[in-house]
């Protein structure tokens, strides 16, 4: 391993080590992420996943906002939430069918740290205390989300029906 | 009853005239009326507390105080279109005149957060209420440490006041944090539920005093999230809009289970409200 690579290693460990979807991991399961993640800059307006394909990777944002969008005939697009640092873009890539629901498009420049599903679901379905743990982190945000989007159904700014 | 609680009482009912200077729409349903009395004579009120406004011949309703507190000006009074009285108060012109029966209840009390972290927490409209909390702590601003304000709205063109957070962010060290639940492809700004804007927002829980307006939905929700944050129920404050009428504790029509909304609030300690906020049968 070149001292880059030593590094590049040290570099991602930091950033997991303070991200708040890897921070309360084992570190050990810490160490199996960081071989498969890298620090990637996506500049404004670049595309970091788009709907219906397949979840090959999610991002870890340490800088910058990502909005998660949907496309829809006739409307355009709608941007339905944002992803701040310290956030995560992406958790179709644990559940099958593994695909995409929605688009994620960088409003700033974002850096993050990009993580290969792939390999990790192989690594979760060898290694079950691996899989569960990143099952909970997963769910935590699967529930944010679904908490947060229910709210919004409820359309609280609204004018009261009389 | 006393000659004296009479004299009082017929006090707080008593109806003032007041006549519309200026009239300014701040949103799609929403505009701000700038109001001076016809007798001269200022309306002293605290931040927090509302007055019953009556558009003559239509019908009252109670309003949340918009103004400055710390400033002799004109009464504001920052309305949304939502029915009968509120449509014809929107509409006012100048010179148009109606009637104002208050200042109510109790408000904020924003210097007992003098020398910690404030946080403001607004929903939609729920930003007019709290507009007087920020322009008192900003008059003082040195008496606190960080001061924040959180902001959800529908969308970006229901956000009040756009004009004046901007004016407040630097010279007065103000963060600003604004989400919405829709955003059109061109905002760049965050999406997403005000409660998300919680965890990471700059303030320490352990000396934060918070204020929170908006929807009693989102309002419990708020809560709950500084209290996982780490700030104390005795020290975050909620603004409750009920049916106020009378606005002395006299028709009950605003009664809380024991609380009457109008003269034991509009604002409440969470620690009291807890309880009833999770109730549905009130």
């Amino acid at each position: 391993m070149s001292a880059t690579d030593i590094e590049h290693r040290e570099t991602l460990r930091s950033l997991l080590a303070q991200h708040c979807f890897t921070r309360d991991l084992d570190p050990a399961f810490v160490d199996r992420i960081v071989d498969h993640a890298r620090v990637v800059t996506y500049p404004e307006g670049s595309t970091l996943f788009s709907d219906g394909a397949p979840a090959q990777s999610f991002h870890l944002v340490i800088d910058g906002r990502v909005a998660i969008e949907l496309h829809s005939p006739g409307r355009g697009v709608q941007v339905i939430d944002t992803v701040e640092p310290c956030e995560t873009a992406g958790w179709s890539w644990l559940v099958p069918p593994y695909r995409w629901f929605f688009s994620a498009r960088a409003v700033t420049d974002v850096t993050a740290v990009t993580v290969d599903a792939v390999a990790l679901r192989a690594l979760a379905d060898d290694d079950p205390a691996f899989g569960y743990a990143l099952l909970q982190q997963v769910a935590a945000v699967m529930l944010e989300r679904m908490q947060a989007t229910r709210l919004r159904l409820a359309d609280m700014y609204a004018v009261p029906a009389s | 009853m006393t000659v004296t609680a009479v004299a009082r009482q017929s006090t707080a009912f008593a109806l003032r005239e007041f006549r519309v200077t200026r009239r300014r729409q701040d949103t799609r349903d929403t505009a701000t009326l700038s109001l001076v009395p016809v007798d001269g004579v200022p309306l002293a009120f605290q931040a927090g507390q509302f007055t019953m406004v009556y558009a003559f011949g239509v019908g009252e309703v109670p309003l949340s105080i918009s103004g400055d507190p710390t400033r002799d000006g004109p009464l504001l009074h920052t309305i949304r279109d939502v029915g009968g009285v509120t449509h014809t108060l929107t509409r006012l012109r100048r010179g148009d005149v109606l009637g104002i029966r208050g200042p109510y209840g109790k408000g904020w009390d924003v210097a007992d957060g003098a020398g910690g972290d404030v946080v403001l927490v607004a929903g939609g409209i729920g930003l007019a209420p709290l507009r007087p909390a920020l322009l008192q702590i900003l008059s003082r601003r040195s008496d606190y440490k960080r001061v924040v304000l959180l902001y959800g709205t529908r969308t970006p063109e229901d956000a009040l006041y756009i004009d004046e957070l901007d004016r407040w962010r630097g010279p007065f060290d103000l963060e600003v944090d604004v989400t919405v639940d829709y955003g059109p492809p061109q905002w760049r700004g965050k999406v997403g539920l005000v409660t998300g804007l919680i965890p990471r927002a700059g303030f320490d829980p352990a000396t934060t005093l918070a204020l929170v307006c908006g929807p009693e939905a989102m309002m419990r929700y708020v809560a709950s999230a500084l209290v996982d944050r780490g700030v104390e129920p005795s020290r975050i404050r909620l603004s409750m809009e009920r049916a106020m009428d009378c606005g002395v504790g006299l028709c009950g029509h605003c009664q809380l289970r024991e609380l009457f909304v109008c003269v034991d609030g509009p604002v409440f300690g969470y620690d009291r409200l807890q309880r009833l906020l999770w109730l549905r049968e009130v």
